[in-house]
């Protein structure tokens, strides 16, 4: 990677509402792993059930996770904006996307080699702990938000 | 209007209905004699349907006094069953207006405005919308809608999100079941506040929809640095009288048709949320 495109992904990194306020050895490490990537819309950032070898923090545009339902297509359960991350089964075995992610308009991400990611916050744990309780708070408000829709509020007598 | 002529239904006649959503019909109203009482966004009325009951509806069309009354109602029990089944002609009865308002009016110039949304509650909302969008045409401060739907084909007013969008307002919405062909967001109504720009300071915020997410709302706003004081939401209880007599529709120390259904978030609907069996 050139020094330029180096800049510039350190300047995408730094950025990025998912580590803002993490210490700046962390900007460092993630652009160090990371490379700005685009996606035409309709294309595919990871198919489910591949190695969840890559975490994209989305900088443009939005992502939409699918699954695919039997006689119903492709499902979306959730979408992903600016300032979010595609991808999470980097962080937890068996490392597989459980999810299809599809851009729903030109996406621009920073793709995180997520293996190089691993290897690095095992040596360091105390960066690793930072990573985590950041990828914990996504994770916690994402299950919340799937179990407040599992409510249906919107459905009869749901209010 | 006085307090025994407060109880006593006006009939109105149906002079036009639209059909929102499967379960969802706005009648649009004129009195049979005389004119229409004038009204604020938020507050309500008791719908007549003669023969089957009353029911409390919120107003969901402008306040303007030359546009017929607008009521938007969701089909759930027999008597919104009879009003959403009631044809072009048809004689219903009204009462009202009760109730606390949006007091848009209040809203000071350059004031960024929130309003979240949820199913149904996008109807008590609309009128206010309309006000907040002609403040934003006037340049008096930018307006924010968040609205949440549980599929595509139940998102409301359609037409009334684009024109709102067309006239710069910032227009989110989000589902909680995709369906082919949907490219919009899917999530909770909450999440739309990450990526509306507005400046918390000084803002004020209008909710209505499911009491949870009232709840979530309120939080998430506060936390974005909102004051609480300056949320408002709107409450919904078994109105029976709509004038503070009856205690059908108390909550904690609030008779919801006379001090509400619009309230204060912070110091009171917050913890009246936190109360159970309420």
């Amino acid at each position: 990677m050139s020094e330029r495109s180096s800049e510039h992904t350190r300047a995408l990194v730094a950025e990025h509402a998912f580590l803002a306020g993490l210490p700046p050895q962390a900007i460092e490490l993630v652009a160090e792993v990371g490379e700005p990537v685009s996606f035409g819309a309709g294309s595919l950032l990871f198919r489910e059930g591949s190695p969840a070898d890559v975490a994209y923090l989305v900088t443009k545009g939005r992502v939409a996770l699918e699954v695919h339902a039997p006689n119903r297509g492709p499902v979306v359960v959730d979408t992903i904006g600016a300032g979010q991350v595609a991808g999470l089964s980097w962080a937890a075995v068996p490392f597989r996307y459980q999810f299809d992610a599809r851009a729903l308009d030109d996406v621009e991400a920073v793709a995180v080699d997520a293996a190089r990611l691993r290897v690095a916050l095992a040596e360091d744990p105390v960066l690793g702990f930072l990573f985590l309780d950041r990828l914990a708070a996504v994770m916690l408000r994402r299950l919340q938000a799937t179990r407040i829709r599992l409510l249906d509020l919107y459905g009869p007598g749901g209010g | 209007m006085g307090e025994a002529g407060a109880l006593v239904p006006e009939p109105y006649v149906v002079v036009g209905r639209r059909q929102e959503a499967e379960d969802v019909v706005t009648l649009r109203l004129e009195p049979v004699d005389g004119v229409r009482p004038a009204f604020r966004p938020g507050q309500f009325n008791m719908v007549t349907s003669f023969g089957q009951g009353e029911i409390a509806v919120s107003m969901s069309g402008a306040a303007r006094a030359v546009e017929p009354l607008e009521h938007s109602i969701r089909r759930v029990g027999a008597v919104s069953a009879a009003l959403c089944a009631a044809p072009i002609g048809a004689v219903v009865g009204i009462r009202g207006p009760y109730g606390t308002s949006w007091a848009v009016e209040e809203v000071e110039d350059g004031a960024d405005v929130v309003v979240m949304a949820g199913g149904i509650g996008l109807a008590p909302l609309r009128g206010a919308v309309m006000e907040l969008v002609a403040r934003l045409e006037a340049g008096r401060g930018r307006v924010f809608v968040l609205a949440g739907a549980r599929s595509p084909d139940q998102i409301l007013f359609p037409e009334d999100l684009r024109s709102w969008e067309r006239a710069g307002a910032h227009v989110a919405i989000s589902v909680d079941v995709g369906a082919p062909g949907w490219t919009g967001a899917v999530g909770v109504v909450t999440d739309l506040l990450a990526t509306a720009p507005f400046d918390a300071e000084g803002a004020r915020a209008l909710l209505c929809g499911p009491e949870i997410m009232m709840r979530f709302g309120g939080r998430a706003l506060v936390d974005r640095g909102v004051d609480p004081a300056r949320v408002l939401v709107s409450l919904e209880r078994n109105m029976q009288c709509g004038v503070g007599l009856c205690g059908h529709c108390q909550l904690g120390p609030v008779l919801v048709c006379r001090d509400g259904p619009v309230v204060r978030y912070g110091g009171l609907a917050d913890e009246l949320f936190m109360e159970r069996n309420r």
